[in-house]
Parts: C-alpha cells; structure tokens; sequence
C-alpha cells in the first residue's frame, strides 16, 4: 500500500434551483425585511475614485431566450487596479454587487466602477475586467466567466491570449453603447457561446 | 496600473469536477439549454478568483439565523417539526474557514416557497420566510436553527419530486471558491429518486451531501440536529513558488 493523501475533497455543487433569490435576493424576492441589509446590493459605498459605468445584458439559453430567473455575481478590483482588503484600495469600493434578471424582460444592469488593470505574478498585466459568477435552475454548477471591454488595450491579457479560437475572444468583450455604458451578453450554450472558465 | 503588491495567499487547487453535477444531464431537463456545449477555459487561478468579498459579523441581525423566528422578528414560531443545521466550514486541507458568509433557503413544513413563482397546493405559513444567513466563526463552524422542510412535486417528469432539502450558499475567502449546494436528510428514501440529487454521478460525491442525524448536538424536549460540514476548494501552498502563509 502506498501513503495516504489525507486531503479532503470538495462538497458537491447543487443548482441554486428557480428560487434562489430567496435566499440571497429576497427583497427581488417580494420577502424585503427578511434582513436589514442585504449583501450586494451595491458595489459602491459612497464617493468614488474613477469612472461610474452600467453594463446591460442578458443571459440566453440555447434556444435563445433570455433567462428571467439567473442571478449573477461580479467581483473586481477597483479604478486603481486595488482589490478591497489591499494597500490603498478605495474605502469606498466593495468590488462585490449581486444582481438578477428582470423577471419580466430578462435583462439584467450592473452599474459599478470601471476596473484598472492589475499587475499579477510574474510581472504580466491582466487587461481590466470583472470576474461574474452565474447561478440559476437548470445551472448544476456556478458558471465563471469575465466582462472584459471595448474601449480597453486588451491584446496582452494572459486570459484572453489563452483562447484559441480568436472569434470567440469577442464573448467576453463588453462593446461600448454611450459615454459610461456597455452592452454584454452571455449565451450559455449553442451559436456565440460564452466562453466560461475553470479557474 | 497598482504598484502595490497582491498578498499571495497561493493558488487555488483546481477544481476536481468528476466530484460535481454533470452540467448537462437529460433526466434534469432545463439543464439541457443552460449547460455549455464547448469545454471551459482552463487557466490557473490569478488575483481575480484568489481575492474575494469579506463581510462582517456587524452585518448580521440577531435572528438571521433562526429561521423559526426571523421572518416574524420574534412574534410567533414557524409552523414544523423544529431542528438545528450545523456544522464547518473546512478548505480541502481541512483548516477551518473562518468569518465566512453562509446563506440558506428552504420550504416551509409542507413543502411551499414563499415566491411569487410557487403555486403548490401547500399553504403558506404567515411566520416562515424560508431564509437565514451567518457567518462562521473562528473555528469555522455555524448553526441555523429552523424546521424540517417539505418535500415538493416539480415539473420536470411524470411524478418527480424533491427530497427535503435546505440550499445553502457559501463564500470562503477567494471568488473561486463560491459554491451553492443543498443538504438532504439521512435516511431520506426520495434522494435516490431525485434527478438533480442525481446529476452527481459519483455516488460517494452524493452522500457527503446528506446530514446525519447529530443526537450529540440534539436538545432533549426541543430539536434534533442534523450535521452537514461543508468543504470548499484549497489553495496550493509550496515553498518554492511563495512564503508559506497561514490563513
Ligand atoms: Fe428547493
């Protein structure tokens, strides 16, 4: 018999099911109340440093409907490059938001701050972006994905130079509608499908 | 561009997904369009997954986590039979995770949401909201105490129902390690029927899922207690590519 590797292994994901917000949304819910602050509800605590923007999309599935009960879960750094918890970040910045389709049309709006570009390990310099988490009925485990953006220098990121098939760098590219506003849709599955991560 | 460094707390170990729900799995049918078709882009974890949101203990009211009293603010107990749902929250090298946000959300006794979308026959008790939340302590450990949830008809095949099962949502400390999971109940005879208990093909993977009865933690003349530890992705740690860290 060899050694033993006493590690433990990870709890299996379950879909978050159709009612999800429930728990983590409840005010979209119709249950407001149910805590006196909800968690996410904004990523930005007050007077900020950089850009205010809105990003607007949708989440098709594979018949190209827009999805009216998927949550979504972003994180990022702030407009200088600073995760929260980090030397100098904006006090002011959660870098978390929780938002939800609307339940009638299907579009969701994230309205944060613009990321900076972050310098990782070995010196490389990740493009700005926003790192979402999707959930919903019929999602057996969480989807990552990142928003990244038309306005930026994105040809050196280490992420985006990972994808082979070039077109499809574009699924993770939010295009810019107007001064502060961005367009970006994820489809789940089929023709233009999102590239998601295993990171 | 940030001239201030990243701490490294060391990347994330990947995720082992032979252990996690098929994304696509025909007997669960709305997972047929919602799964992707093409592979996900593998990549190692960089300070966007290994950095994560944190929340305070100051965030919670005195109640989020009694769901038999919480949606009442006090007035009047939830209608069910009365249990404690406890457990850790662990990482892959079984160190506790400490401060971490834990959500959950369930049906009332007879098996009914309260949510605009469920319509089943089951009433609605006027005193269950069906949410609670915490947040672990420093030995990672949390309790909720609440009531048994209903198992529920689903539109899905024929006859497919639920087994009882509370949802719970966890953080950890790094955006990568988010995960929603359900806890099912020992000796449940509808988990083996249950096609989204089922998209987990590996059985072993299934079990780690279903509480046991805790008579240790069980109040005598008050509540039973199920226990349900929940283990979240580790993060490498060697000594050639960081300083080793505690976390
Ligand atoms: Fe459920």
């Amino acid at each position: 018999m060899v050694q033993k590797i006493d590690t433990l292994i990870e709890s299996a994901s379950q879909t978050a099911g159709p009612y999800v917000h429930i728990g983590l949304m409840p005010t979209y819910a119709g249950n407001g109340g149910s805590f006196e602050t909800e968690v996410g509800t904004d990523p930005i605590a007050g007077k900020i440093e950089g850009e205010i923007i809105e990003i607007v999309g949708s989440v098709f599935d594979g018949t190209g409907w827009a999805l009216r009960d998927v949550l979504i879960e972003s994180w990022q750094c702030d407009a200088n490059g600073l995760f929260p918890g980090q030397d100098g970040a904006d006090p002011n910045f959660t870098g978390f938001c929780r938002f939800a389709a609307d339940a009638e049309t299907g579009e969701y709006t994230l309205r944060t701050v613009k990321p900076g570009s972050y310098t990782g390990r070995n010196g490389v310099e990740s493009a700005p972006h926003i790192s979402l988490w999707i959930v919903s009925r019929g999602i057996n485990i969480g989807l990552n994905t990142r928003i990244y953006f038309s306005d930026c220098d994105n040809s050196g990121d280490p992420l985006l130079g990972r994808i082979e098939q070039r077109p499809r760098v574009d699924t993770l590219i939010a295009r810019k509608t107007d001064d502060g506003r961005y367009r970006f849709d994820i489809r789940l599955q089929g023709e233009g499908e999102t590239v998601f991560l295993d990171i | 561009m940030s001239e201030h460094a990243i701490p490294d707390h060391g990347r994330l170990i990947p995720r082992d997904r032979t252990v996690h729900p098929a994304p696509r799995d025909p007997e669960y049918k709305t997972s047929v369009t919602r799964s992707p078709n093409l592979p996900l882009l593998s990549m190692e974890s960089s300070p966007s997954e290994e950095t994560g949101p944190t929340f305070g203990h100051g965030l919670l009211g005195k109640l989020d986590n009694n769901l038999i009293l919480n949606f009442s603010q006090g007035a009047a107990p939830a209608l069910g039979e009365r249990i404690l749902m406890h457990g850790r929250v662990l990482d892959q090298d079984g160190r506790a995770v400490p401060n971490t946000l834990v959500e959950i959300w369930q049906a009332n006794a007879g098996g009914r949401y309260r949510h605009k979308k469920d319509t089943y026959f089951a009433p609605l008790d006027p005193n269950f909201g069906g949410c609670g939340r915490t947040i672990t302590d420093e030995n990672g450990y949390y309790e909720f105490m609440t009531i048994r949830p209903g198992a529920y008809p689903w539109p899905n095949r024929g006859n497919d129902w639920r087994p009882m099962h509370i949802h719970a949502s966890v953080f950890g400390h790094s955006f990568g390690q988010r995960l929603i999971t359900q806890m099912y109940f020992e000796g449940d005879p509808l988990i083996d029927h249950c096609p989204i208990a089922a998209t987990i093909k590996d059985r072993a993977s299934l079990d780690r899922l279903v509480a046991p009865l805790d008579f240790s933690k069980s109040r005598p003349l008050d509540y039973l207690a199920y226990k349900f530890d929940i283990v979240l992705r580790g993060r490498r740690q060697t000594m050639f590519e960081n300083k080793l860290e505690g976390m």
